[in-house]
């Protein structure tokens, strides 16, 4: 059914759908919209039968849904920012178990300097932590991304992320089709664990494996990733199939095919750069935009296929490695080794910098005549960064960075920047 | 595509009128995107929230840096924040005030905008006669349908009904009603149409 | 349900009798029936208290359930020794995670149980002190706070005995441990640090919070069995010596356990929605010195001096416990104890006054002068 809806009360909806058994999940901005939505669902019965359980950190959270799918329930939570990193341990857990927990990260910057906003830098730190992690473009994507991702992690045994721009979409309202009961219930059956803790059946699990084994064990979830990369189109494929749109899939081009210069980027930024792009393009500019979906695992194949034949790759991303650079970038180089074109790295959107059509038309502009840095910081205010540099450089005692920076700034009135 | 921005300050029902304004246009058929500034939320803080309506599906995501129209709820914030920041001379500018333009110390800024579209209307007070509290933000929507015709009181009332019920609901909708009737009665002054 | 103290003749003890007892009387282990929830082939160290009182205690757990338990368990010596891959001796469905988390999954278990409609299954969360005192004490809060129904057991060896004898919220005061270690001007652990599990586990007001003692195992069976016929939060905290860590003969668990007991060092009492409603009662007091002595974690109070001073403020430390738990003298007898709730009989008004035969906890002492 069409409905104008909140982002956030749109995923809850479609979570519901999915008949989780247990809930379990810690309140942190943004993402506190999804579970309220989910714990009075709950509580009013209608989404039963479902265990909410308040928990009292994130660790718990992941450690609740650990419990809950070892034990055969479908079992889900959400979370954000330091969130996420404070179930960090439970997350390899997670996944070198082998449980189909989902997860909605509600894409939030790290703190220090503690900020609440949108950027992809939480979910980039778990990249490596054996979680399929999918990216939504929109907020249809993201509601039909968690319904995509429970039969993806209980088909493969292994726990998914779905990825949403914390404000940007969570807090936005807007038009989406929320599918009925009957739709979800014929497109994801219900679970059946690969293994389970039964009385009827005793099994340990979580036992120590040493060096003899540790490779082979660990290898799993990559196999079971790499699977991933078949799986994952396959079950878009079914998604449109069965309620009629394009959601997920590995990556999404846009007027790339002909494409000199080609962006790519990941989450809602990509609707801002779709409309920047044609724009240009009607000044004649042959440029298009690659939008990846499946993060991890990360498709090779179909990255390096859709860019290989431009002049130019631009990697924008909403998260820095700190001492090197790019994230995304790196990945998206791993994919084009041995071809030859400019790379581009442009770094936007930290914190929750809005990313404006106006610079990105500069951007695109610059970067089309070859006129861009390597890498480069969008929207950066180098005079700023400078002052405090010169502050470090002529005294030991120079203060902290984010209270001398923000003094400098001045007071921020809220306003659309 | 049209785009809004709603300037107030927390407390004020800024969030929820550009939510109104999605709800309103989506019953029209039209598809909308509501969003807030998200800054840090306490009472009294200002507070920025968006709104585009388009007939096809809207993609960017950046917030409105250049206004088709400006709801400012709460006039106060005219000589604090940056509200007119990306006005374009044709815009629709609609104040929740009893005080005309050049009252506020807005005569010489809006001297060259088009002026049946820039109004004031005291929401704040229709909205106190009508649901017993100043929170103007339904009423201002109201006033907003007359003045820009993007919506219709109709698709207003009917948003307001649905994320409002009972009396609250009823209350603010008479006051939407009598904000439209006030805009639409100052449209005409101005215009100098002599049809009644 | 409190343990039986059952006479054993011929030696004036209440050891374990179990061929001279009727069989309803006899513990689970001695039942053919028993679980085996552990069983042998584990890697645990000869003598190790936690092997032994994870045994009785999940046998009876399982007895008491009709062998419908799941269990998780915190990292640490018990499920390092009993999973060395790639066997198991867990016969029981068992979960190891991380090491602080086993409170919290075992909430995950009862949670998808309920959800499925079987909470006919019941769950068993279990660690080390390390697990369950210092990194799992956050989760275990939560779970104690939700009141989930979830039986925690904590075998408290008093260190981070997996990684090698480290110190940790429940190692008690001048004990050596890698980290507090014998030197200085104040060898081993300090005064004045330390948490009591127990006494949390009761401010949270949960259900039921029992200590035991691996020197009173029908007792330890008695506790898990009651329970088990408690929904809810409960915990129990389980005193197992550890040979290879404390510096013990291997022989000497069982004895080191009843000498933390009949010195007050360890006190061992139950407890409902935050109050204490039963004690087990020293039977003869001895001087904590006796229970020093036979651990090398407290060599360095005897040689090359005895630290009379030190002994005496842990003789202090014990002294404040019978204080506070009313350890001594006879079951009416509140004087001094501060932290004694009403017993039984005078929670159900059936106490029939102070020193009379029926009150169960003076009949215990009468066979204890009678027995000498």
């Amino acid at each position: 059914m069409l409905r104008q809806v909140e982002g956030s009360r749109a995923v809850a909806e479609a979570v519901a759908l999915c008949r989780p058994e247990v809930i379990c999940a810690y309140p942190i901005s943004p993402q506190t919209h999804i579970v309220e939505n989910l714990s009075q669902l709950v509580k009013t019965g209608e989404l039963s039968p479902c265990e909410f359980v308040n928990v009292e950190s994130e660790f718990a959270a992941m450690s609740v849904a650990i419990g809950a799918s070892a034990t055969g329930a479908r079992a889900y939570t959400a979370t954000a920012s330091q969130g996420l990193l404070y179930m960090t341990e439970a997350l390899y857990n997670a996944s070198g178990l082998g449980l189909p927990i989902v997860m909605t990260v509600a894409n939030r910057a790290i703190g220090a300097p503690i900020n609440i906003w949108n950027d992809h830098s939480d979910s980039m730190s778990q990249r490596d932590s054996g979680w399929i992690q999918l990216y939504a473009e929109t907020n249809q994507e993201a509601l039909d991304l968690h319904i995509e991702a429970f039969r993806l992690a209980e088909e493969l045994s292994t726990p998914v992320m779905v990825c949403m721009d914390g404000f940007i979409l969570t807090h936005a309202v807007e038009r989406l089709e929320i599918p009925d009961q009957e739709q979800v219930d014929a497109f994801l059956p219900p679970f059946q664990p690969r293994q389970v803790l039964d009385p009827g059946e005793p099994i340990s699990i979580g036992a120590m494996v040493g060096p003899e084994a540790f490779m082979e064990v660990k290898y799993l979830a990559h196999a079971k990733q790499m699977q991933a990369l078949e799986l994952i189109p396959e079950i878009a494929a079914d998604f449109r199939g069965a309620f009629g749109r394009d959601s997920g899939g590995l990556i999404r081009c846009y007027r790339a095919e002909d494409a000199e210069t080609i962006v790519v980027a990941l989450g809602s930024v990509l609707g801002t750069i779709k409309d920047t792009i044609d724009e240009l393009r009607e000044q004649g500019v042959k440029i298009g935009v690659l939008g990846i979906s499946s993060f991890r695992p990360f498709p090779l194949d179909a990255v390096r296929e859709a860019l290989g034949h431009a002049q130019r790759v631009v990697v924008l991303e909403k998260a820095l490695a700190v001492g090197i650079g790019g994230i995304v970038a790196a990945n998206v180089r791993m994919a084009l080794a041995g071809i030859q074109l400019h790379g581009y790295t442009v770094i936007a959107g930290l914190g929750g910098r809005p990313i404006t059509k106006t610079s990105l038309h500069r951007l695109f502009t610059d970067a089309a005549a070859d006129r861009l840095e390597p890498l480069t910081f969008l929207d950066m205010d180098w005079d700023v960064v400078n002052r405090e540099l010169e502050r470090m450089g002529s005294s030991r005692a120079s203060g902290p960075h984010a209270e001398n920076i923000l003094r400098d700034v001045g007071p921020v009135a809220a306003g659309p920047v | 595509m049209f785009q809004i921005r709603i300037h107030g300050r927390g407390g004020q029902g800024v969030v929820t009128a550009a939510e109104l304004l999605s709800l309103a246009a989506f019953d029209e058929g039209r598809y909308a995107q509501a969003f807030p500034s998200f800054g840090s939320e306490r009472m009294g803080a200002p507070v920025v929230s968006f709104c585009r309506i388009d007939d096809h599906e809207i993609r960017v995501r950046e917030p409105v840096m250049e206004p088709d129209a400006l709801i400012i709820v709460d006039p106060t914030l005219l000589h604090q924040v940056d509200v007119f920041g990306g006005c374009k001379p044709d815009g629709f500018i609609l104040i929740n005030t009893a005080k005309g333009f050049d009252e506020l110390g807005l005569g010489e800024f809006v001297k060259d905008f088009r002026h049946e579209r820039l109004l004031t209307v005291p929401a704040g007070e229709l909205a106190r006669e009508h649901t017993g509290r100043a929170v103007a933000n339904a009423a201002l929507l109201g006033g907003f349908a007359a003045l820009s015709g993007l919506i219709s009181l109709d698709a207003v009332a009917r948003a307001i009904r649905e994320r409002f019920t009972g009396a609250v609901g009823e209350g603010n909708v008479a006051a939407a009603q009598a904000a439209h009737a006030w805009v639409a009665e100052e449209m005409r002054e101005l215009s100098g149409a002599t049809a009644g | 349900m409190k343990a039986p103290a059952i006479r054993f003749y011929q030696t004036g003890s209440f050891a374990v009798g179990n061929r001279l007892l009727d069989p309803e009387q006899r513990s689970v282990q001695a039942g053919e029936q028993r679980t085996n929830s552990i069983t042998c082939g584990h890697r645990a160290c000869q003598g190790c208290g936690e092997a032994l009182g994870a045994r009785y205690a999940l046998d009876a757990a399982m007895r008491a359930c009709n062998g419908q338990m799941i269990a998780a368990n915190a990292t640490g010596c018990l499920e390092v020794f009993s999973t060395p891959y790639p066997e198991t001796s867990w016969r029981i469905p068992w979960i190891h995670s991380l090491f602080g988390n086993a409170p919290a999954v075992s909430t995950g278990i009862a949670a998808a149980l309920r959800a499925k409609g079987r909470e006919d299954v019941r769950v068993v969360g279990q660690g080390g002190d390390g697990g369950t005192v210092d990194i799992g004490m956050a989760c275990l809060s939560g779970m104690f706070e939700r009141n989930d129904d979830v039986l925690y057991i904590c075998y408290d060896n008093e260190a981070y005995m997996n990684t090698g004898v480290q110190r940790s919220g429940a190692t008690p005061p001048a004990a050596r441990t890698a980290t507090t270690q014998a030197v200085g001007p104040e060898p081993g652990n300090v005064f004045g640090q330390g948490k009591s599990a127990p006494l949390i586990a009761m401010a949270h007001e949960i259900p039921y919070v029992a200590t035991a003692t691996v020197a009173e195992l029908r007792d330890l069976e008695a506790k898990v069995q009651t329970a088990m016929e408690i929904r809810g939060a409960r915990y129990l905290h389980v005193f197992v010596p550890c040979p290879l860590g404390w510096g013990s003969a291997s022989k000497d668990t069982i004895r080191i356990a009843r000498l933390a007991k009949e010195s007050g060092i360890f006190p061992v009492f139950e407890a409902r929605d935050g109050e204490v409603t039963d004690v087990s009662k020293i039977r003869r007091q001895i001087p904590v010195e006796e229970y020093l002595r036979p651990q090398k974690r407290f060599a360095h109070l005897f040689k090359p001096e005895v630290r009379t001073d030190v002994i005496a403020r842990i003789q202090a430390g014990a002294d404040r416990n019978i204080r506070r738990f009313g350890l001594l003298g006879r079951g009416a007898d509140k004087e001094g104890a501060v932290l004694v709730g009403t017993c039984a009989d005078q929670r159900t008004g059936t106490c029939a006054g102070p020193g009379q035969a029926t009150c169960g906890l003076a009949s215990q002492e009468e066979d204890d002068e009678s027995g000498r």
